[in-house]
């Protein structure tokens, strides 16, 4: 017992023992703090990167500007819900890129929008065609603010105060914003006339 | 019908925001007005439609040496200049070993007397850094089962649960006190929940419970000579409900 634990655990000799031996300095832990509790989110980060943005490549580049910028900020980190603290610098991100981008290229954001964002090789049309990418163009094609919502909620679970803090709007709003998101959804998702059918059905 | 509550509220009940008073009333409205109710229905249905972690976009498998590598550039420790990766698992190899080692300084504080909790954390934590949850992924468990015939001297039980909301993910070996044992790798939603399985220890103790350390729920119990203990970020009853549905599902194979 005593054996397999020094083996697990090869970095407690530092801590337990006399701080000046310790072989790494504070920012060393800071920064090991930062991973332990950061990157486990990356799917997290990319996959909300990757709705806003609608591009791969931009999701990939916001993500890794987001952790560059984490780290720099992670002074400023209290200790609570790091995926919605690291989610909120990814949207940052996000925005940034959408105005690097710059007035000139926005006239192309209409056809990116149309989901048109993947080379078309074969693979990819015939990815599309299965349920999971006819799902994801659909929450796509939603308007910005109600897919944010939308993503932020139903694929990544977080609760509305996180979402608030995320991006920077009152509760209410994020309420209503879901609503509205949903309401789309189920309009182009689940069979129309469902309510009308059951009041006609004796 | 005249006097439905705002429809926002229907939201706030399905995504578990309201508080008790405003969900009792809601409730009692749902159970007399058809509409709200139909309106109810279709939301729970979209969201069953959404649910599930496969509407996420998964990483391209370089991003996370990427990342890496500009963290260890702006003075986050490097913690190994890497070669190329060879295969996608080992990129998170380095990194599961400092994770490793991290999980162990966070939870360092109580390891005289609950050596055995932290480290079955540490291993749960690995498991997730290291993107090396599965040695065989498969929701199938007669493929899982079978792997571990010749790879450990017990044959862990390894029944579907995915009726009872944790679909069976994979499974791998992990260390646990010096040992090899089984791990088999359940979902909860978006959580992963680590089973380790191992044969019971001489004198073990047959009493069942679950704890909370370091923000993660353990289980644990004990059955025909094994010993389980499941790991997760989940809440403690999840991981109650786990232990309920696996040992009912054992019972009755």
């Amino acid at each position: 017992m005593r054996e397999s634990r020094r083996f697990f655990r090869p970095r407690l000799a530092f801590r337990a023992g006399s701080p000046g031996r310790a072989p790494a300095t504070a920012a060393d832990v800071e920064a090991d703090r930062f991973r332990l509790l950061m990157l486990p989110h990356m799917e997290a980060a990319y996959s909300l990167a990757r709705y806003l943005a609608r591009d791969g490549a931009a999701a990939e580049d916001i993500v890794q500007n987001a952790y560059l910028q984490a780290l720099r900020g992670f002074a400023g980190f209290r200790g609570e819900a790091p995926k919605a603290w690291l989610l909120a610098i990814v949207r940052n991100c996000f925005l940034d890129w959408t105005r690097a981008r710059g007035a000139g290229e926005q006239a192309g954001d209409a056809d990116e929008a149309d989901g048109g964002v993947e080379e078309d090789t074969p693979e990819a049309i015939l990815a599309r065609k299965n349920e999971i990418e006819s799902l994801r163009g659909t929450i796509e094609d939603l308007p910005e603010p109600f897919r944010e919502a939308i993503v932020l909620r139903e694929l990544e679970e977080l609760s509305y105060k996180e979402i608030a803090m995320i991006t920077g709007v009152p509760i209410g709003t994020i309420m209503s914003r879901l609503a509205r998101g949903r309401r789309m959804l189920c309009d182009l998702l689940l069979p129309a006339g469902d309510a009308e059918r059951r009041k006609a059905a004796p | 019908m005249t006097d439905c509550p705002d429809p926002l509220l229907l939201h706030g009940l399905v995504d578990g925001e309201l508080d008790a008073a405003n969900a009792v009333a809601l409730e009692a409205h749902l159970r007399t007005c058809t509409g709200c109710a139909e309106e109810l229905g279709r939301i729970e249905a979209l969201r069953a439609r959404l649910a599930g972690p496969a509407l996420r976009h998964r990483p391209p498998p370089g991003l996370a040496g990427r990342i890496e590598r500009a963290l260890a550039d702006v003075g986050g420790r490097p913690v190994r200049r890497a070669a190329p990766p060879r295969a996608p698992w080992f990129a998170g190899g380095a990194l599961g070993a400092v994770a490793a080692a991290l999980a162990l300084l966070v939870a360092a504080p109580q390891l005289t007397s609950t050596g055995l909790e932290d480290e079955l954390v540490a291993d749960h934590v690995r498991s997730l850094l290291a993107a090396h949850v599965v040695d065989v992924a498969t929701s199938d468990r007669h493929v899982v089962k079978p792997w571990f015939n010749g790879r450990i001297d017990f044959a862990p039980p390894v029944p579907e649960l995915a009726a009872q909301g944790f679909p069976l993910v994979g499974g791998r070996l992990d260390y646990l006190d010096g040992k090899v044992v089984a791990a088999i790798v359940y979902k909860r939603r978006l959580h992963t929940l680590n089973l380790f399985v191992r044969p019971a220890p001489a004198l073990a103790s047959p009493v069942a419970f679950t704890a909370r350390r370091q923000g993660y729920s353990l289980a644990r119990w004990t059955g025909a000579g094994l010993e389980y203990w499941a790991v997760s970020d989940v809440a403690s009853e999840d991981l109650a409900a786990f232990r309920k549905a696996f040992t009912e599902a054992v019972r009755q194979p």
